[in-house]
């Protein structure tokens, strides 16, 4: 199932970032211009989108197309909208690094899928409770893996994935909730 | 006079006194925003001091995130908690109030569900019709008038298909939504068990309606409706303040305060955020903090006049805190159920409101479109990831079916919001000490409550995976009876015309006044009672 820029833009009115009129902006522009602000405003914002298109292709099902394409465009709007989840991403994502250099002599962002994973369950990511402030594990949970799975599983294509078109943040309308279940 | 510097949007808010105001509001949530909303239509001068403060309208998508999220706590989506919201649950039950109210303009419909049902005609009369409570000192037809001003002001999707509910006269302002799919499956249960279903009326828009959107599918009603077609009261709080309402907001009453001779109240004394404390002066006074906060304030504001807490010679103050309890049951189909897709209801049955069960009290049953989890919740506190968590959340996903009802408590003394002097708040008041226990009769109606349940689930070829009733139920947040309602002064705090027995120009607007419980969801009735309030407060001025 392929991710479109449909979907990103979804994930982004879920996620708050933003609204209706932003995202038919966005979704007529495209997200050069935010990314190109997020490029210009944020040190390292580049290295954060990379690392969280890095989990993505990780936590991200198999059956899922367009991961990079999906997770950049999303995590570049994000990030120039959010400065303090900027400046928090980046922290963690300076454990994450240190981890992926400890395990396989690279940064985070570097490394390949599988990799990935690895240095993500190394952080103990995969269990931590997530929280912004907490430990690495708990830091790496919340600013990369359950960023990810929100904009995925949030998304209708995501949740299409689990038999949802319309999940729960989505403005999906209020046709969806009357459909029998073959359509 | 206008809303200038009242509640300014930019800079610091103008948080001092109005010279002697027509009236001064307490709260605004519904009731208190109804008040003042109908008060200015009068041409009264009218201030509303708030406890809690304005949230922004542009950032309900950033709540929803949070309550989405588990990152977060659900009682930081509206700032509930802290020092501020300390209380006590000193009874045989916990009672948790934080989860039951917001602090704010626009008060909890911030966070509500949005059902919006008449009482009927049974629930005023409860003791010469059964025997049991209390009877109200106004009934149905005294009501009516004011549900159907109620629906307008609040925006009320309907449909005038229950033949269990009380006359009306007129549609709803908006026709119904429709029913779920599930909805479907369960017609053809409860068909086979005898059981009508009926639509729900709703507080949110299923059309657009008074600049505001109608429902676009967020799913997340509680406890945050991003496109605001779900009714806050912050939209009549924002109208009010438009024909000249001045709304003080982060300025909590510490009490009202009695004139000399204990008649009447002169002023409600409220601090600011930078720790000053001022007086408000008014003619009338309406007290609409809702059921907790509104006889906390009451006993907090003792005086020589007033030695057991203002306007309480009865003792009745704080006295029959009622509830309304939650019955449910729930399990998975054979097949897709179609859940989650919208945060509300489309159908009910009032059938068994007005029963002849032997010694038991109205059953409000409920058929819920967001039985099981939430993908997208679930993926976010899961243990793994990648194709597992995609399995988990397609075998967890799509099959669940769940129904859920209420039952009403009866008036009992010993259940009570009282004061917790071991405790104080952020100002040093102590905090309300919340004494609640359930009876018999109750639990013997949540059984019942099951029984029926049970039977639409022997018809749906579902099976059953939990139940809540009577040993593990929990309250619906809808505090009730703390200022209850009559004629006699001795057994009563307000009379009806919802002013105080004691004092002269205090009145009560909230569900604080109610005398029985009934099953039904509060809020309509509320803003009804409120309207009525300020139609006697203005008569009054």
């Amino acid at each position: 199932m392929k991710l479109t820029r449909r979907d990103a833009v979804a994930a982004l009115v879920g996620a708050g970032v933003i609204g209706g009129a932003g995202a038919a902006a966005l979704a007529r522009d495209g997200f050069q211009a935010d990314s190109n602000a997020a490029n210009g405003e944020g040190e390292g914002t580049e290295a954060i989108v990379e690392a969280l298109v890095g989990t993505a292709r990780a936590v991200y099902p198999s059956e899922v197309e367009n991961v990079g394409g999906f997770v950049e465009t999303y995590a570049a709007t994000k990030l120039a909208r959010r400065p303090d989840f900027r400046a928090g991403a980046a922290d963690a994502l300076s454990d994450l690094d240190a981890e992926a250099r400890i395990t396989f002599d690279a940064r985070f962002a570097a490394l390949d899928p599988v990799e990935s994973e690895t240095v993500l369950r190394r952080t103990g990511a995969e269990t931590a409770e997530p929280d912004s402030e907490g430990t690495t594990a708990e830091q790496v949970r919340y600013y990369f893996v359950n960023e990810v799975l929100y904009a995925l599983y949030g998304s209708p294509t995501g949740g299409e994935l689990v038999g949802i078109e319309n999940p729960q943040g989505h403005p999906g309308g209020t046709d969806s909730y009357r459909r029998r279940p073959d359509r | 006079m206008t809303a200038a510097g009242s509640g300014g949007r930019t800079g610091t808010p103008d948080r001092t006194p109005s010279p002697r105001v027509d009236v001064c509001v307490v709260g605004a949530g519904p009731a208190g925003a109804l008040v003042a909303s109908r008060l200015v239509d009068r041409g009264h001068e009218v201030v509303v001091l708030e406890a809690g403060p304005r949230f922004d309208r542009a950032d309900r998508r950033e709540r929803m995130e949070r309550s989405i999220r588990p990152a977060h706590g659900a009682r930081s989506v509206w700032n509930v908690g802290g020092e501020r919201d300390a209380f006590t649950a000193s009874g045989e039950r916990f009672y948790p109030l934080n989860v039951a109210r917001v602090k704010g303009v626009g008060g909890s419909t911030l966070h509500w569900q949005g059902m919006v049902m008449r009482l009927h005609e049974s629930d005023f009369e409860r003791q010469a019709r059964d025997g049991v409570g209390a009877d109200w000192p106004i009934d149905y037809a005294d009501l009516r008038p004011y549900y159907s001003e109620a629906e307008r002001a609040l925006g009320v999707a309907g449909d005038a298909d229950n033949p269990f509910a009380p006359p009306r006269e007129e549609p709803f302002p908006m026709p119904a939504f429709s029913p779920s799919y599930s909805d479907s499956l369960f017609a053809e249960a409860c068909e086979e068990a005898g059981i009508a279903m009926h639509s729900v009326p709703n507080a949110r828009n299923s059309q657009p309606r008074d600049d505001r959107s109608e429902c676009v599918g967020y799913g997340t009603c509680q406890p945050v409706c991003p496109s605001g077609a779900k009714y806050s009261a912050d939209a009549t709080i924002e109208a009010a303040e438009s024909k000249g309402v001045r709304v003080l907001d982060s300025v909590p009453v510490q009490r009202l305060e009695p004139t000399d001779d204990g008649e009447r109240v002169g002023a409600a004394v409220y601090t600011t955020p930078d720790g000053e404390e001022h007086r408000q002066e008014a003619r009338q006074f309406v007290l609409a903090a809702g059921g907790v906060e509104t006889p906390r304030l009451l006993l907090l504001s003792k005086a020589a006049e007033h030695p057991d807490g203002l306007a309480n010679s009865s003792g009745a103050v704080g006295r029959y805190f009622m509830e309304h309890l939650f019955a449910g049951t729930g399990g998975r189909a054979d097949r897709a159920t179609r859940q989650n897709h919208v945060g509300f209801n489309t159908s009910e049955s009032h059938q068994f409101y007005d029963n002849d069960f032997e010694k038991v009290d109205p059953i409000k049953l409920e058929f819920l479109n967001y039985a099981g989890p939430s993908p997208v919740e679930m993926a976010l506190t899961a243990d793994e990831w990648g194709d597992d968590l995609l399995d988990s959340l397609r075998e967890a996903y799509g099959t669940h079916l769940a129904m859920g009802g209420l039952v009403g408590q009866l008036p009992r003394a010993r259940n009570r919001v009282a004061l917790d002097p071991t405790t104080t708040d952020d100002h040093g008041n102590p905090v309300p000490d919340i004494q609640w226990s359930l009876d018999d009769r109750t639990r013997r109606t949540l059984a019942k409550a099951n029984d029926l349940q049970a039977q639409v689930f022997d018809h749906l070829d579902a099976g059953v995976e939990w139940v809540v009733g009577p040993e593990n139920t929990g309250p619906a947040y809808h505090h009730m009876g703390t200022t209850r309602m009559g004629e006699d002064p001795d057994e009563s705090v307000v009379n009806p015309r919802l002013r105080t027995h004691d004092v002269a120009n205090l009145t009560v607007a909230s569900s604080s006044v109610f005398v029985t419980s009934g099953a039904m969801n509060p809020t309509l009735t509320i803003a009804a009672l409120a309207l009525k309030a300020a139609d006697h407060v203005d008569a009054d001025l």
